[in-house]
């Protein structure tokens, strides 16, 4: 394990979130309840959750790592291996499934060139089936980052996936 | 289609979020006031109580015998957790409420913290919620400044903060005792009951979980009366309004606000605008994936708790999800339980392996090979597994595995019989 300098200095927060968590957690009572924030906070700047973000989270509140990693390993939206740039959780829940949400999956597989928890070479997308998401009125649906996007056709996905590749610069 | 009172939906325009300015032009706030200046904490929980109100999370609940365990005058910290990891598949009302009016949310936890004597609230929401979550950090942080939150709030001397706590996904989250021990930052597995939240919930100390909908109802219910509250709804001994999500083999999936007991026929022909293609109605979920199956004979029920009970299903969240004759129910029934046990938390083995092998039994017999062997071996995991799990998960699952036994067991015959899925050739 890396001393606890190393760890606060792996660039996973910036130097101003380390010290709003570490000021947070001593003002109130139980810091336990503040982990589900930095791991979702070190998501979101490195796109995934590495064992130095765990260490880092249990450096923080004073926990173990393990403590931080059972918990981090129960979310499905908690990364623990890198993903590509736009996670695609597709939802496969009943809704959806009405909807053409299974020809939708297997489109993305197709056009994408990967299957569920695959990610494509340019590093830009994986694919991920995902529960409902709370979006059974516009489905089929998908998620992107905390974004949800539907009803999709083929045509949509096709202009979504064109339209993030464009925000990459790819 | 009479026009049904808007309660929830009053403020509701497609698009749009009502913030606080707009919410108390439309008479936001001044329920709060008037528990405040007129009402004591005891006669507010008499109010809720008569007025009929059940949980609107899937339970149901009566909300104001739930209060009636919470030991409102013992001393010390105690909570209240408003319950919004909305993740029963067909369920999306809650997220279509605070979308478009999030205050009511606000101001209803604040009166049931006072009614309740619970100094610190917690609303927990999913993950996929992002928008709606910064909506309400938004009318928080307004409702602080506006003075509804914080301390001696309208020089009442009672002291409330709220929190929204972001969750990370997974169904569990919304057993309330799994929701709390990830709140405190723990493995969400469910607790044990007794002892009840009521008595050691949130960091060991009582507390009462109530779903968004259930909250946001109160306010409602401080203005209107009991009676008014109770009127709303068509059935006898039901009350108010209810949110009623439609998906599924619809012409029109929206959220409605319609009253507590409207018949299923005019749900689907009226407000779902039919089946979708012109096709004919085969089947419904009335109220979510662990709601029992109705069918076309059930066309008539009325949509309450009991009426629904009586009929072998459940009211639940009343998100009703359609399904057109094609649809093979095997097929449905599968995707459901492939749900469920992929969500299961795997605490407890009539959970974590029961359902992998409700799961596998209907794999085997919608890829036509199964045998009357299966057929009574998923019967008998019916028995194996409801009312033997930890939590109601398990329970839950085997919803609709029941509504496919009690209605559909022809279509599992003849997928034995034919040797493959009859939908698919």
């Amino acid at each position: 394990m890396a001393n606890q300098q190393q760890t606060l200095q792996s660039g996973l927060l910036s130097e101003e979130q380390i010290a709003d968590f570490l000021h947070h957690a001593r003002d109130i009572d139980h810091p336990r309840e503040l982990i589900i924030d930095i791991l979702r906070a070190i998501q979101i700047n490195h796109g995934w959750v590495p064992d130095d973000g765990v260490e880092l989270t249990a450096s923080i509140l004073g926990l173990t790592p393990l403590e931080v990693e059972e918990v981090a390993t129960f979310y499905d939206k908690i990364f623990r291996q890198p993903v590509g740039r736009f996670p695609i959780h597709i939802c496969d829940s009943i809704c959806c499934w009405t909807r053409g949400g299974e020809g939708l999956a297997d489109y993305l597989k197709k056009k994408l060139g990967v299957d569920f928890g695959q990610t494509t070479e340019d590093g830009l997308f994986t694919l991920l089936p995902s529960c409902c998401l709370g979006a059974c009125g516009r489905s089929p649906a998908v998620m992107i980052h905390q974004s949800i996007y539907g009803p999709l056709t083929q045509e949509k996905a096709d202009e979504l996936i064109d339209q993030l590749r464009q925000e990459a610069g790819a | 289609m009479s026009q049904t009172e808007q309660l929830l939906f009053k403020n509701r325009v497609p698009g749009e979020t009502v913030f606080i300015d707009r919410y108390r032009a439309t008479g936001g706030y001044e329920s709060l006031r008037k528990a405040f200046t007129q009402m004591s904490p005891q006669e507010l929980r008499d109010l809720v109580k008569a007025s009929g109100l059940r949980g609107r999370g899937g339970a149901g609940f009566p909300t104001g015998v739930k209060w009636s365990f919470f030991p409102a005058d013992a001393p010390g910290p105690k909570y209240l957790v408003c319950n919004c990891d909305e993740m029963e598949p067909g369920t999306y009302k809650d997220g279509e409420l605070l979308m478009a009016d999030p205050h009511q949310l606000i101001e209803g936890m604040i009166v049931s913290a006072y009614a309740l004597n619970t100094d610190v609230g917690y609303i927990f929401i999913r993950f996929a919620y992002e928008k709606q979550a910064e909506y309400l950090r938004r009318a928080v942080a307004d409702a602080r400044e506006a003075g509804f939150l914080g301390k001696n709030i309208l020089g009442s001397g009672f002291d409330f903060e709220l929190h929204v706590h972001g969750s990370a996904g997974r169904y569990i989250l919304g057993e309330e005792t799994a929701l709390l021990n990830g709140l405190e930052g723990k493995r969400p597995n469910p607790r044990l009951k007794p002892p009840f939240p009521a008595v050691r919930g949130l960091f060991g100390r009582p507390t009462t979980v109530n779903n968004v909908e259930t909250l946001a109802n109160i306010p409602h219910i401080i203005r209107g009366g009991a009676e008014w509250f109770r009127d709303l709804a068509l059935t006898e001994g039901g009350s108010g309004t209810k949110l009623y999500g439609l998906s599924g083999h619809l012409n029109r999936t929206e959220c409605f606000e319609l009253p507590v007991g409207i018949p299923l026929r005019e749900i689907v022909e009226n407000y779902g605008g039919g089946v979708l293609g012109g096709k004919k109605f085969k089947a419904c979920l009335p109220g979510g994936a662990s709601t029992p199956y109705l069918t076309a004979a059930h066309m008539d029920v009325a949509l309450d708790y009991d009426t629904l009970a009586e009929v072998g299903s459940r009211f639940g969240t009343a998100g009703v999800t359609v399904f057109d004759e094609n649809t093979c129910m095997v097929a449905a029934t599968l995707n459901l339980i492939r749900f469920f046990a992929r969500e299961s938390c795997g605490w407890c083995t009539p959970c974590r392996d029961g359902l992998t092998m409700v799961r596998w039994l209907l794999e085997t017999i919608e890829a036509g090979k199964g045998t009357r062997e299966h057929l009574e071996m998923l019967r008998n995991q019916h028995d194996n597994i409801s009312g033997n799990s930890f939590c109601a998960l398990a329970e839950g699952a085997m919803g609709p595995v029941i509504g496919l036994l009690t209605h559909f067991e022809q279509e599992i015959v003849d997928h034995i019989e034919q040797g493959c899925c009859p939908f698919r050739v």
